[in-house]
């Protein structure tokens, strides 16, 4: 058995609108398990559509997507979103909670929907991963009632509700001061060290990636530096 | 497990914009309010005037109409069998104008399984009298009792009771018109004479109102003893049979049969009161389509919030995209708002609905042509709320799948990447 968590063969796509252009250029890459990978490269390079390809939410590509040796190209909409549920975690640039429901809810809704514990279990847990990222005393505020800094390490305590094989970030600390960067960026090193959890990490922010485990460059749709075999 | 999630969702997204919620409720309360009320209303209303014609009216009216013979005797002869003949002139042969055999002909009918009641009349031509006062009239001797339970008398005897006339030997249940042209009243005497001259003084036990004038002018009625005793005729004098069926959709074919079998008149009530039930089935026809119009508008306005909604909501639809949850979950998480709306609305429009209905029915309504009726007619009728349950949830659904049904289609990428 092998350590590859995420594997991409040969993944191309094109935007038609307004002209056609080859975004993705036959990219092939693997990430392994409890590996920091981080993504660069400029804007328009293609990088963070290749984010949204390897995270099944775009299925609008060629080529062959590989979690876990499970082939995911080709899977239903309803498949996809279960395996998302199950083994991806999410955390965006902007912080995308929901904002009408407590932090609490926030990082519960997940495990709900994978619905393999009880309510009380779930309840444990978020708090348990709220603690982890120092936010246990804000668990009954609505979610558009703290931070910006806060909401993102609410969306982390999200993504990982589910105990999830990889973790993937579009610009996570785009949005931040570099105090609450340097923040996220450590409770990731640490997810990485503690947990065997992979993480995938679109950014432009240097300082940033040259703290992760590798650096996949990206110019013009495709991966020009980084590759790692084995 | 997973459908509670989605439905605490819903909750939640309901909740924390009330204002919206509530607007969209009542847009429904309001259809399905002003539905109940106005099918109760109108349905009572149309019991009401048919019960007015259908309750009073017999099935079956038997009776013996004098006429003259189909065949004269010129045509029983054979030797100008082959002529043109002439007969100027013909007039009604004599005879009585009683049903014969009445007795075993109403046993026969009493014992007809399609037959709900028969009830025998006499009628008499008299004369009112009171001091100087003449007037002409009409008597129907009756089986008061049976007439009461067929055709429902007591409802128009406005003083006194049937059972007043059924207890008494000479007494008379006189039309409204009559008392008061005689200036009598309950417990007075009157005397009546008949076409032959006899006079008999009868005490008033009861007045009748029908509320048409001509008929509270003219008619009374009395015991069928009584009737025959001023007709000077035997127990055997019958003029004609009232027959109310079980069924009334047998009455013409029924009619039909007697009139051939036992040689005499007989008019059903299909053909006595034709147009009752086109009046009927046309104003229910309007109730329903006002309904149903009332009911598309509350559609529209929950098309529209929850078209609005989707729109405030294309984060939160990304984020569920995101974290697992499938098109058809998100679709199902503003169904369930939707069917909530329609739900909570239409529970409170039929609340609504009751209680107005409840108000209508005990609004006082009094006519002169209808002196049992003190309130508005209202039929509270279970029904009515089923229909309303089922428009509410069905316009609903319609206005929540299309809105509904774009949130599922919405591409999560986009939303998360257009920021």
């Amino acid at each position: 058995m092998s350590n590859i968590i995420l594997e991409a063969k040969h993944i191309s796509k094109q935007f038609h609108d307004p002209a056609t252009v080859q975004v993705l250029n036959d990219i092939s890459f693997k990430v392994f398990g409890g590996e920091f990978v981080s993504i660069m490269g400029r804007s328009g390079s293609g990088k963070s559509t290749l984010l949204y390809v390897v995270s099944t939410m775009d299925t609008r590509y060629e080529g062959q997507l590989f979690l876990k040796d499970e082939l995911l190209t080709g899977q239903s909409n309803r498949q996809l979103s279960d395996v998302r549920n199950k083994h991806i975690g999410f955390v965006f640039q902007f912080h995308f909670l929901l904002p009408e429901f407590t932090v609490l809810e926030n990082v519960m809704l997940p495990a709900k929907k994978l619905g393999k514990k009880t309510f009380e279990e779930i309840e444990d847990d978020a708090r348990g991963h709220l603690r982890l990222l120092g936010m246990e005393d804000k668990a009954a505020k609505k979610a558009n009632a703290i931070s910006g800094g806060e909401k993102q390490r609410v969306a982390i305590a999200r993504a990982l509700i589910n105990d999830p094989a990889i973790m993937m970030c579009d610009e996570p600390t785009g949005n931040l001061d570099s105090r609450n960067a340097h923040n996220v960026f450590d409770i990731f090193k640490s997810l990485t060290k503690e947990r065997n959890l992979s993480l995938l990490v679109v950014t432009h922010d240097l300082d940033f990636a040259k703290g992760t485990d590798r650096i996949l460059e990206m110019e013009d749709g495709k991966i020009i530096h980084g590759q790692r075999e084995n | 497990m997973n459908v509670l999630v989605l439905v605490n969702i819903a909750k939640t997204h309901l909740l924390s914009r009330p204002k919206q919620t509530i607007t969209a409720a009542l847009g429904v309360t309001f259809g399905i309010g002003t539905f109940i009320i106005l099918v109760s209303f109108m349905t009572g209303l149309n019991n009401l005037l048919d019960g007015l014609i259908l309750n009073r009216t017999p099935h079956i009216h038997l009776y013996n109409q004098i006429t003259p013979s189909e065949q004269q005797p010129v045509d029983l002869y054979d030797e100008v069998s082959n002529s043109f003949n002439v007969v100027h002139s013909i007039k009604p042969k004599l005879t009585q104008a009683r049903i014969y055999n009445a007795l075993p002909l109403l046993n026969f009918l009493a014992n007809d399984q399609r037959v709900k009641g028969v009830s025998p009349l006499v009628k008499a031509q008299v004369f009112y009298v009171a001091g100087s006062i003449q007037l002409n009239g009409l008597i129907n001797g009756v089986n008061i009792l049976e007439e009461d339970r067929l055709f429902n008398l007591g409802d128009y005897i406005v003083k006194g009771s049937p059972q007043d006339l059924f207890r008494s030997t000479n007494g008379i249940i006189v039309g409204a018109g009559i008392a008061k042209k005689l200036s009598a009243s309950l417990g007075d005497k009157i005397q009546v004479t008949s076409v032959t001259g006899d006079i008999f003084p009868l005490k008033i036990v009861g007045i009748y109102q029908s509320g048409l004038a001509e008929i509270d002018d003219i008619q009374s009625f009395a015991n069928l003893k009584t009737t025959q005793t001023i007709l000077n005729r035997g127990d055997n004098y019958i003029t004609d049979l009232n027959v109310k069926l079980n069924d009334l959709q047998l009455a013409p074919s029924m009619a039909k049969s007697l009139a051939h079998q036992f040689n005499l008149t007989a008019v059903d009530i299909n053909s006595a009161n034709a147009q009752f039930e086109t009046g009927t089935s046309i104003r229910n026809i309007i109730t329903y389509a006002v309904s149903v119009a009332l009911l598309i508008v509350a559609g529209f306005g929950i098309y529209n919030i929850l078209n609005m909604l989707i729109y405030e909501k294309m984060n939160d639809i990304a984020i569920l995209k995101a974290t697992g949850f499938s098109g058809n979950d998100v679709r199902m998480v503003f169904m369930l708002q939707a069917m909530f709306i329609g739900l909570a609305g239409c529970v409170l429009g039929l609340v609504i609905g009751y209680v107005m209905s409840v108000v209508i029915s005990h609004t006082p309504f009094e006519t002169q042509a209808l002196p049992t009726i003190k309130t508005f007619p209202v039929n509270f009728n279970g029904l009515f709320y089923a229909i309303g349950i089922v428009f509410a949830l069905i316009t609903t659904f319609f206005a929540g799948f299309m809105p509904a049904n774009r949130a599922q289609k919405i591409d999560p990428v986009e939303i998360l990447r257009g920021q």
